[in-house]
């Protein structure tokens, strides 16, 4: 595969397709994130995540054209106020569906599974009915275009590069949540020994929904992201959502730092091959390889250690 | 079984609801339907298969699957290369530029058949592969992952991802695959044209017949002890292990025989429909699968056949009249299945129906027989331990 090509081309390509790949990681490791604590937390898989991401999407979609009409001279900051506004928005579905929903069916993961799958059966097809089918995308605010050349062969688009910017920045800002605030330290002691901690007096239905609403509410927040990178429509969450699950599961459950680690792995690998492979062949082997390795390591690569 | 006892099993309730299931398929939907409309029916019975599979593996055992459609689509992809092997004679492709292999291969340059293509020349070897194939595959994936004690969510993903690879490189290996259009224009099975209104009817009770040996077969797995290991381990994996029995091989086990049973319904399809294409393995097909499955009752073999039957017929039925409002109700069914009727359909007949049925049958029963005879120890024998407290089969 590396045939007919001299070092220092291998060099610029893989750097090249470093770059390429890293705004994948981007959009990787927001969705992971939000899928990561919720999975690690409640031993959830929520395969509607994919379509909160979406409304994240459509909400900065809504926004940019609000800001458009409305506010034009406000336009190059609208992205600010719709990644908060789909937090929110996203967050309080996310609240609502862990009320109706996923609360009465903890003790049964597989059919959460089943359940949040029809949920998004459901909002997919709202999205179709009220956006249409086509794909929508929105206009970057003029500091947003461009690019900065870094060598001759590689540029960093600046799009790619904020969305990149927003990803460590989430994923720093639920590092410090998960560890250094007294919300964290319940997190981790519900996912720990839940009964224990429940008898210390933690509310572990209350956190339960509170996570769940956070990880919606990344979920938005990725949408948002995901709009300066590439077009939306009903079923482009659904694309990214078994890398994810993937992405989650080899980086080991409740690892965080496991999470953007395997964000990165996957997305790199797939990257990279795309340029020697074709894109779909890529994928494939990509994905084998992540299903190998965790056949030989279930429990993904940094797992929280606990007696089983 | 004895001949005498055989014939107690069918006039007991058990066999009262095999025979109506009979009854059903074999005499009155080909009498009151259209050949078209048979034809569809028989499309959804080879979903049956599959979700026969899966109330084995999910039900009982409790290893959710979501990429059965990748065993159904093995064993519908070795069957329709037989097909197009067949179609593909060296005088039908004579305006080919490479005569004699399949017409999507010659649109993508390749000038000879690829090797694993060779072996379905041969019909007894594609009748082995179709079941065969997904079992093997079933067998790797089963014994990396249980040997392994991966099970539950992480079972569940890996399958959808691999439910996924195979799509994409089905989708991408146009040339070896016939890619997203799949395996088309599939005419004769040994020189018997299967696109006849009459061939299609004979295919039809060819699978109803393959299908009440799914049942069967799995009905003997499931009231032998080996079912009720399943289930044990299902509920108690731990204490199973302690007592000393393989948990791993009978996951194993349950998991090839969901693959057969895939396999097989496949195979069917392919035949019946007259061609495959990666639509039907996807993610979104897989997960359909295991709806099929759940809304007949997760536990009930029957309920399985019945599930799949009206899921498909009315997916059929809103994709004709209302197509955009379909998602919402497969929506609300996942969510309402699992909410609120986790027993399915089973389920709902035996908390409503079976007790008129006890009433019907104690009557008949006060004035035909005096209590304590024979007929209340064969009763007594139709109530497995197991089939008190689990529901299962009872639809």
């Amino acid at each position: 595969m590396f045939d007919g090509y001299t070092s220092s081309e291998l060099m610029s390509i893989f750097a090249m397709q470093g770059f390429a790949g890293l705004s994948l990681f981007s959009v990787f490791v927001l969705m992971a994130l939000g899928l990561a604590i919720i999975f690690g937390q409640m031993g959830v898989i929520n395969m509607a995540h994919g379509e909160f991401m979406i409304l994240g999407a459509y909400t900065t979609y809504l926004t940019s054209g609000f800001f458009q009409s409305y506010l034009p001279g406000l336009f190059s900051g609208y992205f600010f106020i719709a990644m908060v506004l789909a937090f929110f928005i996203c967050a309080a579905l996310g609240a609502l569906v862990e009320w109706l929903m996923i609360r009465h069916l903890y003790h049964r993961p597989l059919d959460t599974l089943l359940a949040t799958w029809g949920l998004s059966l459901i909002m997919q097809q709202a999205y179709r009915s009220i956006f249409g089918a086509r794909e929508v995308g929105v206009d970057l605010p003029e500091w947003m275009m461009g690019a900065i050349p870094v060598t001759e062969m590689v540029d960093l688009p600046i799009n790619g590069l904020f969305v990149m910017v927003i990803a460590l920045s989430v994923a720093v800002g639920v590092y410090l949540l998960m560890y250094r605030s007294g919300y964290g330290k319940k997190v981790r002691a519900v996912v720990q020994n839940r009964p224990m901690a429940e008898a210390v007096g933690i509310n572990s239905a209350g956190i339960d929904r509170a996570t769940f609403a956070l990880g919606c509410g990344i979920a938005g927040i990725a949408g948002a992201a995901f709009t300066m990178i590439g077009s939306t429509g009903p079923s482009s969450g659904q694309a990214y959502i078994v890398d994810t699950f993937l992405v989650v599961v080899f980086g080991g459950a409740q690892s965080l730092i496991g999470t953007i680690v395997s964000a990165f792995g996957i997305s790199q690998a797939q990257s990279t091959m795309e340029f020697f492979l074709s894109g779909s062949m890529a994928k494939v082997l990509t994905l084998l390889v992540v299903i190998g390795i965790l056949m030989i390591r279930p429990e993904g690569l940094m797992a929280l250690k606990v007696r089983r | 079984m004895k001949h005498s006892s055989l014939m107690k099993w069918f006039v007991s309730r058990e066999g009262l609801y095999y025979l109506a299931l009979a009854f059903l398929l074999v005499v009155l939907l080909p009498l009151t339907l259209d050949s078209f409309r048979l034809n569809m029916v028989g499309k959804y019975l080879t979903y049956a298969f599959v979700a026969i599979g899966l109330v084995m593996c999910w039900g009982k055992a409790g290893i959710l699957s979501l990429g059965q459609g990748v065993f159904f689509g093995l064993g519908g992809y070795c069957m329709a290369m037989f097909l197009k092997l067949e179609a593909s004679t060296p005088e039908a492709t004579a305006i080919q530029s490479t005569p004699g292999i399949p017409d999507f291969m010659d649109w993508n340059q390749l000038t000879e058949l690829p090797w694993f293509w060779e072996p379905f020349h041969s019909f007894s070897f594609t009748l082995l592969a179709v079941v065969g194939v997904p079992v093997l595959l079933a067998f790797v994936i089963g014994v990396a992952m249980f040997t392994r004690r991966v099970g539950g969510v992480y079972f569940a993903i890996i399958t959808q991802a691999i439910a996924a690879v195979l799509t994409i490189l089905i989708i991408g290996q146009q040339g070896y695959t016939g890619g997203v259009n799949g395996i088309t224009d599939l005419q004769t099975l040994m020189g018997w044209d299967i696109r006849t209104d009459e061939a299609r009817n004979i295919l039809y009770f060819i699978c109803v017949g393959m299908l009440f040996l799914c049942l069967f077969a799995a009905r003997l797995v499931q009231n032998r002890k080996l079912g009720r290991i399943l289930v044990a381990m299902n509920a108690q994996e731990m204490r199973v292990r302690f007592s000393g029995y393989d948990v791993a091989a009978f996951k194993i086990f349950v998991f090839c025989l969901a693959a057969a049973f895939a396999g097989i319904g496949g195979a069917l399809f392919t035949l019946l429909v007259g061609f495959m294409s990666p639509s039907f393995i996807g993610i979104v097909a897989s997960i359909e699968m295991v709806i099929f499955c759940a809304l007949g009752g997760r536990l009930s073999i029957l309920g399985a056949v019945y599930g799949a039957l009206l899921v498909n017929a009315a997916k059929s039925g809103f994709s004709e009249s209302f197509p955009e409002l379909w998602p919402f109700a497969m929506g609300a069914l996942f969510i309402g299945v699992v909410l609120a009727f986790p027993d399915g359909l089973a389920g709902l007949y035996k908390s409503y129906v079976m007790p008129l049925e006890d009433k019907v049958f104690k009557r008949n029963k006060s004035k035909a027989v005096p209590v304590g005879t024979s007929q209340t120890a064969e009763k007594a024998d139709d109530y497995s331990p197991m089939a008190n407290t689990y529901s299962p089969e009872k639809s």
